[in-house]
């Protein structure tokens, strides 16, 4: 073992490089969710989605051998199950949290039953660009091979900050979720807007997941999400509802997920699993924190059930 | 419209609708009604609620489609499927509800509203196209504003502005005044006025308010119960005639003089402060003293803190500081004390706020007792037959219109809610009486019988804090009247000597 000061260092280069691989499926699946229940709905199946993007990803990068058909399918994918998530909540009296739960279980199940004979396997990943040439220091270079998806991930926030803003789109899809009144005064079909926002958020939900399965950890089992698609659906709830926020608030989230194999690289083994638990500590912190019984959050878009 | 049909002709046009039935199942909503707007007119529509004003209006704009009856605009006859239809034909609504986005700017809600929203929004370009529109337009709105921080007022004019962003001039305006102070009021429809007597608009209005038939519509028509009950020129009508045509010959409850003089202060409110549910503060350290056989009246135009401040003593919001005393006792809102001071509380949206809408009229009426003697043994045991007595007593007693007293709360309509929740909180001796808006929505039969009860509780001995955004509810009712803005108290008077301007400009913040 090294002395203390390269300690700290490789410690904080791995808590960086893991930051930005850790954040990626954070990152898509939050944006999603901000798309979503921006439209004023919330899709808590995002978990199931993660898990089934991640298998169909792997399975269809396996029989093609190409990754990128199987980054496709895990959208396509996630667009289904958010279409299946939007039909059933159109229906009258249905509620969007419980629809989100069963999804949430439906998703994750019917990706470990089709996913059994994938575990074996070993599937083409997705490539990463290295960032870290110019060093010869090997960690260094660890924590600068970056995925193309992440560098999506990081133009799309401000992207979908600027559509809100300045695109028809974005404009009613957040009427839909500011004032259904307003929309379907204006003549707009709020359930055909929030339908749409839904398959966006389960697409994007989708590609974080294959990630997971095409990059980091980059293969297939059953343990492989825990629990990240629900994490990123109260990370936009930090977020504040903000593509921007969201960016930072999964890069916060995946380098405290980076923290206790970090600590374990440099030898410290001692409560691993505590640390493993910093970003569910960060998420009860951060809740702690930013919410009151007194006010309601500030930039929740109107018409979410939890708001409402 | 088909395309490639001409546009309508520019200037302002007629609408008549002509023998109009509208039925909902066995219930008959619009009973061969007819109602002609002329050209470059303003007309009012009167009725009570439930008399049809509202589904007459939804036939014209598309969103119900009449039984039977026609509809012709500029002296065609069209068949409007839809309210794109209606817009087509440059017909507008403005509703009672807001329909802007709150969280929205006027901008965006401006350029939302259009039919050709551009994928991408130019936005420099969209601004200065917006303020050359503005500049054309009679009054003034702040484009960058969120909607939620600009006053009904604004929010109103940006509502109409809208409708004529979109070109339309034959508009249905859905009691746009309700939410605004006399003075907004009068701003609003007399610049709508001036466009009506230009030609380049048509108005059709409905509304309850006579002084604002009196002053800006040329023409009216009467609806009661889904009839056709009088129409005619304005000028050539009185409030009284009017108002004996909507309501026909039901017989409205009396309400009693006003006896007795002012005794103890018996409710003390002394620096309380209340935040809103943004974190914000609602109510700005406010003192005030309620005798008893007293009403004091709380003016202001909604959202200047009035609905925290009750909430604050119904127990739904604590005080942030302050002290509150009831017949010199500290208040914290608690059922026991409630009981010892005999307080009752008539909020605002009763359904929501005073009732449970699952549960039956009976359950409602018992809140109160329900755990003691006569209708529990032991404070656990409930007999099921002594809340249902109770129940038909009072629903006798209070006109309550209710199949039975199991019929779950939520199946009335509102006026029956509001006597229900009335006969609960009335019952025994009131001393202390907190009323919100407690006449909002109802009918003249409802009013009158309201008002009549919180005149009796005053004469009574109660202490009664009346909060309404109706000034001559206060005026009829209160011995003392003050004025909320932004959270505090900026005027107060005697009624008998308060001055209406005064009132309308402290209510405006002047």
């Amino acid at each position: 073992m090294a002395d203390g000061s390269i300690g700290l260092w490789t410690v904080s280069l791995a808590v960086l490089g893991g930051a930005i691989r850790v954040s990626t499926p954070f990152l898509f699946v939050s944006l999603g969710e901000c798309i979503t229940e921006r439209s004023g709905r919330i899709n808590l199946g995002l978990e199931g989605t993660l898990v089934m993007g991640a298998m169909s990803a792997y399975g269809i990068s396996y029989l093609t051998g190409s990754p990128w058909l199987g980054l496709l399918a895990a959208g396509i994918t996630g667009a289904l199950l958010g279409a299946l998530h939007a039909g059933i909540c159109s229906l009258p009296r249905v509620n969007d949290v419980a629809v989100g739960i069963a999804l949430m279980l439906f998703g994750t199940g019917l990706a470990f039953y089709l996913g059994k004979p994938l575990i074996e396997p070993t599937a083409p990943r997705l490539p990463a660009i290295d960032f870290g040439w110019w060093s010869d220091i090997p960690q260094v270079r660890a924590a600068l091979r970056v995925n193309v998806l992440f560098l999506i991930g990081v133009a799309l926030a401000p992207t979908l900050y600027w559509a809100f803003r300045a695109t028809r789109w974005g404009l009613l899809i957040r009427t839909a979720g500011e004032s259904s009144d307003a929309a379907r005064a204006m003549g707009h079909s709020v359930l055909l807007i929030r339908l749409r926002a839904t398959m966006v958020g389960g697409f994007l939900a989708g590609i974080g997941g294959s990630f997971l399965s095409l990059f980091y950890p980059g293969s297939w089992n059953e343990g492989l999400s825990s629990g990240q698609g629900i994490t990123a659906v109260a990370l936009v709830i930090f977020a504040r509802w903000d593509p921007l926020l969201c960016l930072w608030a999964s890069l916060a989230f995946g380098g405290a997920a980076a923290l206790g194999p970090a600590l374990q690289s440099v030898g410290v083994t001692s409560g691993y699993h505590l640390f493993n638990a910093a970003p569910y500590v960060l998420t009860l912190a951060i809740m702690i924190i930013t919410c009151s019984p007194k006010r309601t959050l500030t930039g929740a878009p109107a018409e979410l059930s939890i708001t409402r | 419209m088909i395309i490639g049909e001409q546009p309508p002709p520019s200037g302002a046009f007629g609408v008549d609708a002509i023998a109009m039935t509208m039925r909902f199942g066995d219930f008959l909503a619009l009973d061969n009604v007819e109602l002609k707007v002329r050209p470059g007119s303003f007309h009012a529509l009167l009725g009570e609620n439930g008399a049809g004003k509202s589904t007459l209006v939804k036939c014209i704009m598309g969103y119900y489609h009449a039984t039977k009856g026609d509809i012709l605009v500029g002296g065609r006859e069209q068949a409007i499927a839809n309210p794109k239809d209606a817009h087509a034909l440059g017909l507008g609504m403005v509703y009672q509800h807001f329909t802007l986005v709150p969280a929205m700017t006027v901008a965006e809600n401006l350029v939302l509203a259009r039919d050709d929203v551009p994928a991408v929004v130019n936005w420099p370009k969209e601004m200065k196209e917006l303020e050359a529109f503005l500049a054309r337009m009679p009054f003034k709105v702040p484009l960058s504003a969120k909607v939620s921080d600009i006053s009904a007022g604004e929010r109103q004019k940006c509502e109409i502005l809208k409708q004529l962003y979109l070109k339309r001039r034959f508009l249905i305006l859905d009691e746009p005044t309700s939410v605004l102070t006399p003075a907004e009021a009068d701003e609003v429809l007399g610049m709508l006025r001036v466009m009506v007597v230009k030609g380049e608009l048509t108005i059709l209005m409905i509304t309850h308010k006579f002084r604002e038939v009196m002053a800006f519509a040329d023409e009216v028509t009467i609806l009661r119960r889904g009839k056709l009950a009088g129409a005619g020129k304005v000028a050539e009508l009185t409030p009284d005639a009017m108002a004996r045509t909507m309501i026909g010959a039901e017989e409205l409850t009396v309400q009693p003089p006003r006896t007795g003089e002012a005794g103890q202060a018996r409710l003390e409110l002394a620096k309380v402060r209340a935040l809103d549910d943004a974190g914000g503060i609602a109510v700005h350290d406010v003192s005030l003293t309620v005798r008893a056989g007293e009403i004091v009246g709380i003016a202001g135009v909604s959202g200047n803190g009035q609905r925290q401040l009750v909430e604050v003593l119904a127990g739904q919001r604590e005080a942030e500081c302050g002290e509150i005393r009831v017949a010199g006792d500290p208040y914290h809102a608690s059922r026991e004390e409630m009981r010892r001071h005999r307080m009752s509380v008539l909020p605002e949206e009763p359904l929501k706020n005073a009732c449970v809408g699952g549960m039956s009229v009976a359950d409602n009426i018992a809140f109160r007792e329900f755990d003691r003697a006569p209708f529990a043994s032991g404070g656990w045991w409930l007999n099921r037959g002594a809340f249902r007595d109770d129940a038909r007593k009072k629903i006798g007693q209070y006109k309550i219109k209710t199949r039975t007293p199991d019929t779950p709360i939520s199946a009335l309509s509102g006026g029956n809610v509001q006597r229900a929740v009335l006969a609960r909180e009335l019952a025994g001796d009131v001393e202390v009486l907190i009323a919100a808006n407690p006449c909002f929505g109802l009918d003249f039969a409802a009013v009158a019988q309201i008002h009549a009860e919180i005149m009796a509780a005053r004469n009574r001995g109660a202490a009664v804090l009346l909060v309404s955004e109706d000034l001559d509810e206060l005026l009829e009712l209160s011995d003392r009247l003050v004025v909320m803005f932004h959270g505090e108290f900026v005027y107060e008077a005697r009624t008998s000597e308060a001055d209406l301007t005064e009132i309308g400009r402290h209510m405006a913040g002047h």
